[in-house]
């Protein structure tokens, strides 16, 4: 190994959070020291962020191909074939560390960001979902973190013309420090359209387009791989700013160059900008690039080479273009008033050679920087808490003496309650596809240009992830899936947002790899492909990590646009069934959480099998076109689904239980694979024999009408509340709240 | 009979109406460029939503200083309908065709949800189709939408008809709960003096179709449609 000298450079790379013996592999792979600006270029790519040097060997265990998936992880986002020569292209991505620093433009460039990952593709983006996690709004610091979140997504989305359609949030003291920001994109485009960002063709010009790079966001990846500290508040200049406006002109352009076959790669700038670019383009293409660096437009004068190359200015695009077609590329962005500036070629090495006014400033093999970062395989330990939390058995306290109250206080939880505050400042509507939107199980987006749709859904839950994170990743993986079959689809593809503590922690990286377990273990036996994602680590502050919090983003397809199926009771006179296994728990529920304050206890378990032959009864039942609604029984259980199901229809229900059991596990315990449906009185004995043949559990509870939800047990009246009451509860909290 | 949907830099509704009118009403429907400086051929121009270069400076600000907007108020002045939706109705109040101005919503966020209208006037061409008290669904979907009007104009606006759509409740009446932005009076959409420029905050272009909840919009379509063909002769012009 090439001896370098301690003295001289120690410390350096250790402040650009690189370990000793990371920067011992550096200088091995390129045979020498790096100079300052390649040192830089490496700490970046060499990020947690950039490289996945934790979680890669994790990683390797989904489940990644199908006969759909035309592309996945690796690339800017999964793609997968949906019929008819279309594909759709989609990806989830966290923004956390810079939503807790500066939550307007962290969340805004967040979805900017998993933006220009769909288009980068060639594929026209159709729909945003988002993922949030805030501590609960009892200050004005999680209340101004909650509503900035909030502000940026819409903020960014509306301007870009993408429907915001679904997306989920919680609210956990966990994330007090640390809130969780989840950003999905889905895309869609004629197959033989998809440019991959990868640097072809020797002699091909490298072009720069869109806003110009500022200092804005500079080690942005680094900070996002260290944990947060109350010193976190100085790293604002490592936020990006977003533009809308010129990300949505980018996109419009980006697409006309697509369609019109002018550029041969394309590739977003985010994290690690430029470097991650260039660097990327080329190993993926396994070619070498020369840029002159003084050629890129500058927003101040004064940026050494080494800012040029990290920083994360927004809005930026680069392009692979065979020189004859500049010309056609240079009329779309002049129409567009987009700035375009021609960096330097493709050439036939392995190197990436960064050039500044003649002069080399840095010379790196593309391999090394994109992709020679070590692969850690990191500790592992169980943590002491999760066998002592799971001894814990909700069921020896004291019983529930007023289940009507207890489910008004449910439905006014933050957790359960509307988040139509939310939704309501997202456009949810423009491009006229939204078939469903925010508010159901699931969105539902129809296809022009087929006559299909897709249906997408957001899932995961941290708080049965930190009881048994084994079970918390298949919980994820069943949850998003079985929402996206309530509407009738078919999940075709997943793609994860991992968000958890310091992998550097052996408990941390325990929780890790258990819940990447359950999640590929749920993928195999569902079999749904993941297609991309993102790993976001360091979720801490002060030592104490949020809950281990797998999101996972599923896309369905619908053979035909219209027989979509709702949540909300809709016939009056519709019978009322339950369909799925009898398992529910208290353990980790609402209403421990709620009501005792509790988070403790084991959740109840999930037989995979089983929810594979649930979802594909839904599935029948949605295309026979034999049900009038299904909703998933989720948070708060079989009584606040039923009471979601009544105010989504504004009709009432009744409905008789069989056993009078453990009433508060009847009513509020929380199991997977199990949905409430309402259908037509004829149509049940088919209904019967369907389920029956596949073996699957299902019971008559009651029926739809009149305007309260009556639920009785054993023949006694164990609840009764007026739609009016429990809409004013379910309705008006966070109005409240954010006044 | 032709329809033109401009496209300024950040129009992001423009789709919305195109498919309406092409895949809808099986009219004939082209994109027209902002820097276009003529409308030759086109029966109605419609200035879609979205955020024209970004509302930078104000809503519609900018794009209202584009070279399609002199043909626009060319294309006004000889008689030409035109329709503003959302963006495209703060377009033609900065442009000076159609009277007031679009503030900040009341709440201070952007608003999307569907809103119940009131048909004030239903003799415009773009109304005809409809009936006076008649109550529209369709959606609103904007930051930018409390239309204001100093007292002695909207007098004037009052009396001469080209008040043409409030927000009202699901009964017909003019509510401070049904207003989703501010707007003064409830005024939802307005027209020009000679009733053929209008403009709107509420998306009739996304209440064309059953499948997204509403085909309320769809009249307003009609009317314009009826009216170029001649079938109708127009109330104010």
């Amino acid at each position: 190994m090439p001896e370098y000298d301690e003295n001289k450079q120690a410390g350096i790379w250790r402040k650009l959070g690189l370990k000793d013996y990371e920067y011992e592999m550096i200088v091995e792979q390129l045979g020498r020291e790096p100079n300052a600006v390649e040192l830089n270029m490496y700490s970046v790519m060499w990020s947690e962020h950039c490289s996945y040097k934790h979680s890669r060997s994790m990683l390797k265990l989904f489940p990644t191909d199908s006969p759909r998936v035309v592309q996945g992880p690796g690339e800017n986002a999964g793609v997968v074939d949906i019929g008819d020569g279309y594909a759709a292209v989609f990806k989830i991505e966290s923004h956390n560390h810079p939503s807790a620093v500066e939550p307007y433009q962290g969340a805004a460039t967040g979805v900017g960001g998993i933006l220009r990952d769909i288009y980068t593709m060639g594929a026209q983006p159709i729909a945003f979902l988002n993922s949030l996690r805030f501590a609960p709004p009892d200050s004005d610091r999680s209340r101004y973190l909650f509503e900035g979140v909030v502000a940026g997504i819409g903020g960014y989305g509306n301007c870009v013309g993408i429907p915001t359609v679904a997306g989920e949030i919680y609210f956990e003291p966990c994330y007090r420090g640390n809130p969780l920001v989840n950003a999905m994109c889905i895309g869609v485009m004629p197959l033989e359209r998809l440019v991959l960002g990868q640097a072809c063709g020797e002699g091909n010009l490298v072009v720069l387009a869109g806003a110009r790079t500022g200092r804005d966001g500079i080690h942005g990846v680094t900070f996002a791989s260290e944990e947060l500290s109350d010193q976190s508040e100085k790293d604002r200049p490592a936020v990006q700013v977003g533009d809308p406006f010129l990300g949505k002109i980018l996109i419009d352009a980006t697409l006309e160059a697509v369609e019109k076959k002018l550029v041969v790669g394309v590739q977003d700038l985010g994290g690690a900008g430029l470097t991650c670019a260039l660097t990327e383009t080329a190993s993926r293409a396994g070619t070498g690039l020369e840029i002159d660096l003084e050629k890129v437009p500058l927003r101040e004068e004064g940026l050494a080479p080494f800012e040029i190359l990290i920083s994360e200015s927004q809005e930026r695009m680069l392009y692979i273009v065979e020189p004859e077609r500049l010309e056609a590329l240079e009329e779309i962005f002049n129409h567009w008033q987009l700035p375009l500036t021609v960096l330097g070629k493709v050439t036939g090495g392995r190197e990436v050679t960064v050039r500044y006014e003649g002069e080399v400033v840095a010379e790196v093999p593309a391999e090394s920087v994109a992709g020679g970062a070590p692969a850690y395989d990191p500790e592992s330990k169980e943590p002491g808490y999760i066998r002592q939390l799971a001894e814990f058995d909700p069921l020896a306290l004291p019983p529930v003496e007023d289940p009507g109250q207890v489910l008004l206080d449910l439905l006014a939880s933050t957790d359960i309650a509307s988040k139509e505050w939310v939704w309501q400042q997202y456009d949810y509507m423009v491009r006229t596809c939204t078939l469903q939107g925010p508010g159901g199980d699931a969105a539902v987006l129809r296809l022009r240009e087929t006559g299909k749709a897709l249906a997408a859904a957001v899932d995961g839950n941290g708080r049965l992830t930190y009881l048994d994170p084994y079970l918390g990743g298949m919980l994820a993986v069943a949850e998003a899936t079985r929402n996206v079959s309530c509407c009738g689809a078919e999940p075709i593809g997943i793609t994860d947002c991992l968000n958890f503590g310091n992998p550097e922690k052996p408990e941390a990286f325990w929780q890790f790899r258990q819940a990447v377990e359950g999640m590929a273990e749920a993928c195999r036996v569902l079999e749904v492909p993941v297609v991309g994602g993102n790993v976001s680590f360091y979720n801490e502050v002060e030592d104490e990590a949020i809950y281990p919090t797998p999101v996972v983003g599923a896309l369905g397809l619908l053979e035909e646009a219209d027989s979509n199926c709702g949540t909300g009771f809709c016939r009056d006179g519709d019978l009322i069934c339950l369909i799925g296994p009898q398992r529910v728990s208290l353990g980790g529920s609402q209403l421990l959480k709620e009501c005792y304050g509790k988070v403790d206890g084991k959740p109840a378990g999930i037989d995979l099998a089983m929810e594979k032959k649930v979802q594909a009864l839904l599935r029948d039942l949605v295309s026979g076109k034999m049900v009038s609604s299904i909703h998933d029984l989720s948070d708060g259980g079989l009584a606040a689904a039923l009471a979601e199901s009544c105010l989504k229809g504004s009709m009432g229900a009744r409905l008789d239980l069989p056993s009078a059991g453990h009433l508060a596990l009847e009513l509020f315990g929380e199991g997977p694979s199990r949905v409430i449906i309402s259908l037509p009185e004829e149509q049940l004995e088919l209904l019967s024999s369907l389920a029956a043949k596949a073996g699957i559990r299902m019971i008559e509870l009651g029926r739809v009408g009149g305007d309260s939800l009556e639920i009785r047990c054993g023949g006694s009246r164990v609840l009764k509340l007026g739609l009016a009451e429990m809409k004013k509860a379910y309705g008006e909290v966070f109005e409240c709240i954010m006044k | 009979m032709k329809f033109g949907v401009i496209v300024f830099p950040g129009s992001n509704c423009a789709l919305d109406s195109y498919h309406l009118v092409r895949d809808v009403l099986h009219e004939k429907v082209e994109y027209i460029r902002y820097d276009q400086k003529h409308l030759d051929g086109f029966d109605v121009i419609i200035l879609p939503g979205g955020f024209t270069y970004g509302d930078y400076l104000r809503s519609g600000a900018l794009a209202a200083r584009t070279p399609v907007m002199e043909a626009v108020a060319g294309f006004a002045a000889a008689g030409g309908l035109v329709l503003g939706i959302c963006n495209g109705f703060q377009v033609l109040a900065e442009a000076g065709l159609l009277p007031g101005a679009l503030c900040r919503n009341d709440s201070l966020q952007f608003r999307c949800r569907q809103v119940l209208v009131r048909v004030e006037n239903s003799s415009l061409p773009v109304t005809k189709r409809t009936a006076e008290g008649r109550v529209l669904k369709m959606p609103v979907a904007h930051g930018d939408g409390s239309y204001y009007a100093p007292p002695e104009l909207l007098k004037e606006l009052e009396n001469r008809g080209q008040v043409i759509f409030r927000y009202v409740d699901a009964e017909g009446k003019v509510t401070a709960k049904a207003n989703p932005n501010g707007s003064v009076d409830n005024i939802a959409g307005v027209a020009n003096r000679h009733g053929n420029v209008v403009g709107m905050m509420p998306h009739p272009e996304r209440a064309g179709e059953k499948a997204l909840g509403s085909t309320d919009g769809l009249a307003l379509f009609e009317s314009m449609i009826d009216f170029c063909r001649g079938r109708e002769v127009p109330g104010n012009a």
